[in-house]
């Protein structure tokens, strides 16, 4: 089809035309109060074959206009939208705000639209807007915002409704309470029924989603108040944001939190999502090289650079959800930063001899909800800040210091080399156990992971993809030392967050010009593959291995055990889980969707010619997927 | 009794039993994909989730007596599930697959 040769219509021209077409229908006999219609004009793209628009009543400014005025004055970049929340809000982001801040991101399922704006905003630090229809879209997209609530992860949903049951929206597509179905899973909600209204409600919601315990929040937006016109004239105002300060920990408590970390002999500092920034990474080696202690890393985010001499991450069982503090570290005070399962984080430490001190910093205590158990078991503690860990760490490094007398420097400048001693040992443990079927095909985890970092450690790279499927080997064996290096995994621990939050975490890694890659679960895939639709379709710039053990892997040793257990047999777990006969040709399923890819890979010495190739499309814009044969971790 | 304990006190007891040693490294690999020891143990018996059992391959006594009574995440196999036989094959497998060559002679891993 030929392409249409009329240039995009920007916003003045889009409002010349649109008075010309209010103009002419001038002569139309109303069927309603003309300003209670919807202003319609053709997007550019598509313009030429599009029916001519019936109505074309207004110039005037849309209610959903507005909206776009206040998104755009919070910062939103990006709108990742299945089609729904209100054509009017949709209409208004791609014509009247220029599909720019935010731009209209099409994704395939509400789900990875709400675990794209995650990834995004894990990298960015703020948050995207997921928009959905009230109903039905809402329900689609309610694991993606559990996964951004269990993760402690701004996100900025937006629905549309009507609460009329005979508007031409009713029926099944309307709801009473819509929000009322996430209510357990966000931070705030509201329904606000005027522009006025929405316009503070979207700045309230953007202050809740951003202060620590971040959260996702969600707006209602009402149809009528979406479609209906501004008259001209009307005075609508929108707050601002004003600077926004996290919670920093109380100063008393943080001067004694700091005594006994110092006064301790082996105090270890545990953190789960204590950072959000390149300053908190920063801080955190600080407050570690103060007290030259060690660092266990539990990896929500990345907390503390891998092959930092103090990190003893290594020492600890890989793979442990929560990793646990290993009794071999003998702690007698431990400090837990924005750690989300605490309890069990120090279980190894209190059972037999004398426990060690227990401090927490953590926003967590500021905000909980009740009714999913992301709280985990209750662990009684000597010191709790409720406070923002981050926020909070400068003024702890400072009260350290004014603490540490020459004799207790030198005392810790020991312990910091015998620290560094194991966790020099440690990586080589690692990297021998690393070699254990280095040449076997499917190929191993380990090799897989140590080709793909080969290609890149020299770039300015971002791992966008869990490591514990893959036993962790980029964490273990890998040099991260930027916070943006890694972003944690599905807070919910559901399947289908990976690669939708990979291509959002690319999509803000994109115009850093950073490497985004990512080893992609088979399984993860799966759930809403569309996602590599909206990579091609936006240009995301992503290279994918797949770690493609053809199965629903953890379910299936779990069922295997089962059937083990009950002595039933073991040949026909295979039903329940794996994911074979026949296979999945993941290379063709990309290309079906417009991502280059290639594959399957199941000889290793095949690999490096394969990321070569895919990094040389990634560097071009575009996203590219490797279809690799992998052992089941 | 720690896990340990119970462990090592299940070595000696098998220790003790008469093993045929010479099983069928072939049937053993056939078994130990089909009836999903790779699951946890990978392909060659590398580890996994669950520990590494070759390269040098785990005793058979000790592999038995773990199998039959299981230990942490490792279920427990009755010999309706998996005969001595087969257990004796899957160890002839993990006996046939060769070493790697050192970590410090693999480039990769010394980056």
């Amino acid at each position: 089809m030929a392409k249409s040769k009329k240039a995009p219509v920007d916003r003045r021209g889009f409002l010349k035309g649109a008075a010309a077409g209010a103009a002419a229908a001038l002569a139309v006999p109303s069927i309603g109060a003309a300003q209670q219609v919807r202003a319609v004009a053709a997007a550019a793209e598509g313009e030429a074959t599009r029916p001519a628009p019936a109505e074309v009543r207004s110039q005037d400014k849309q209610g959903s206009d507005f909206m776009v005025d206040v998104f755009k004055s919070l910062g939103f970049e990006y709108f990742f939208c299945l089609p729904g929340g209100g054509t009017g809000i949709q209409e208004s982001v791609v014509n009247y705000g220029g599909n720019k801040d935010p731009q209209y991101i099409l994704v395939m399922h509400e789900e990875s639209g709400a675990a794209m704006a995650n990834g995004y905003a894990k990298i960015e630090g703020k948050p995207a807007m997921v928009c959905a229809h009230g109903t039905v879209g809402l329900q689609h997209a309610v694991m993606g915002i559990y996964d951004a609530f269990c993760d402690r992860v701004p996100v900025y949903v937006v629905i549309g409704n009507t609460r009329d049951p005979n508007s031409e929206v009713g029926g099944v597509h309307a709801a009473q309470d819509p929000a009322a179905l996430v209510r357990d899973m966000t931070k705030w909600d509201d329904a606000p029924a005027s522009l006025p209204r929405f316009a503070e409600s979207a700045v309230r919601a953007y202050k809740f989603a951003m202060t620590p315990p971040t959260m996702p929040v969600l707006l209602t937006m009402d149809e009528p108040t979406q479609t209906r016109p501004i008259p001209n004239g009307t005075d609508l105002r929108i707050p601002k944001v004003g600077t926004m300060a996290p919670p920093a920990g109380d100063s008393a408590a943080v001067a004694q939190a700091a005594r006994m970390l110092v006064e301790a002999e082996n105090p270890v500092m545990v953190a789960t999502r204590a950072v959000r920034s390149a300053n908190g990474l920063k801080l955190m080696v600080e407050l570690a090289e103060t007290l030259q202690c060690a660092v266990i890393d539990q990896h929500r985010r990345l907390n503390f650079p891998t092959r930092h001499p103090l990190n003893q991450t290594l020492l600890a069982a890989p793979g442990g959800k929560p990793l646990m503090i290993p009794a071999a570290l003998k702690p007698d005070v431990v400090i837990g930063l924005e750690s989300s399962d605490f309890f069990d984080t120090v279980r190894p430490l209190m059972q037999g001899g004398t426990p060690p001190k227990l401090i927490t910093i953590t926003a967590g205590d500021l905000f909980r909800k009740a009714n999913y158990q992301d709280n985990y078991r209750f662990r009684d503690v000597d010191l709790a800040i409720a406070a923002d860990a981050e926020a909070t760490l400068p003024d702890l490094i400072e009260a350290c210091k004014k603490l540490i007398t020459a004799d207790r420097k030198r005392f810790f400048e020991a312990r910091g080399a015998k620290l560094a001693e194991a966790s020099r040992a440690a990586l080589e443990r690692h990297r021998t156990d690393a070699s254990y079927g280095w040449d076997a095909s499917p190929i191993a985890t380990a090799r897989l992971s140590m080709e793909l970092y080969s290609q890149i450690k020299n770039e300015d790279w971002s791992f966008v993809t869990e490591s514990f499927w893959i036993r962790e080997w980029p964490l273990r064996l890998w040099d991260f030392n930027k916070h943006y290096q890694y972003i944690g995994g599905a807070g919910g621990e559901g399947v289908g967050y990976q690669a939708p939050a990979a291509i959002g975490a690319a999509l803000a890694n994109k115009k850093h010009g950073r490497l985004s890659v990512a080893i992609q679960p088979d399984g993860d895939l799966m759930i809403a593959n569309g996602c590599l639709w909206t990579a091609a379709r936006h240009h995301i710039p992503l290279l994918m291995l797949m770690h493609n053990n053809r199965a629903y892997h953890q379910e299936l040793m779990e069922i295997q055990s089962t059937a083990a257990k009950r002595s039933r047999g073991v040949d026909r777990v295979n039903i329940c889980a794996k994911i074979d006969n026949p296979n999945i040709d993941y290379a063709k399923l990309a290309q079906s969707m417009g991502v280059q890819a290639e594959g399957p890979v199941n000889d290793p010495t095949q690999l490096a010619a394969a990321i070569r190739r895919g990094i040389e499309v990634v560097k071009s814009g575009e996203p590219y997927l490797i279809d690799t044969i992998t052992q089941p971790r | 009794m720690n896990k340990f304990s119970l462990i090592a006190a299940l070595v000696l007891i098998f220790t003790a039993s008469a093993f045929a040693q010479d099983g069928n490294a072939d049937n053993g690999k056939k078994i130990f994909l089909k009836d999903g020891c790779y699951e946890c143990h990978g392909t060659v018996g590398q580890g996994g989730t669950g520990p590494r059992l070759a390269m040098p391959a785990i005793a058979l006594p000790t592999i038995t007596a773990i199998v039959r009574k299981g230990v942490g995440g490792m279920p427990p196999y009755s010999a309706k599930v998996l005969s001595d036989a087969e257990l004796t094959d899957i160890h002839a497998y993990l006996e046939s697959i060769p070493a790697p060559p050192p970590a410090k002679n693999i480039a990769l891993l010394n980056q």
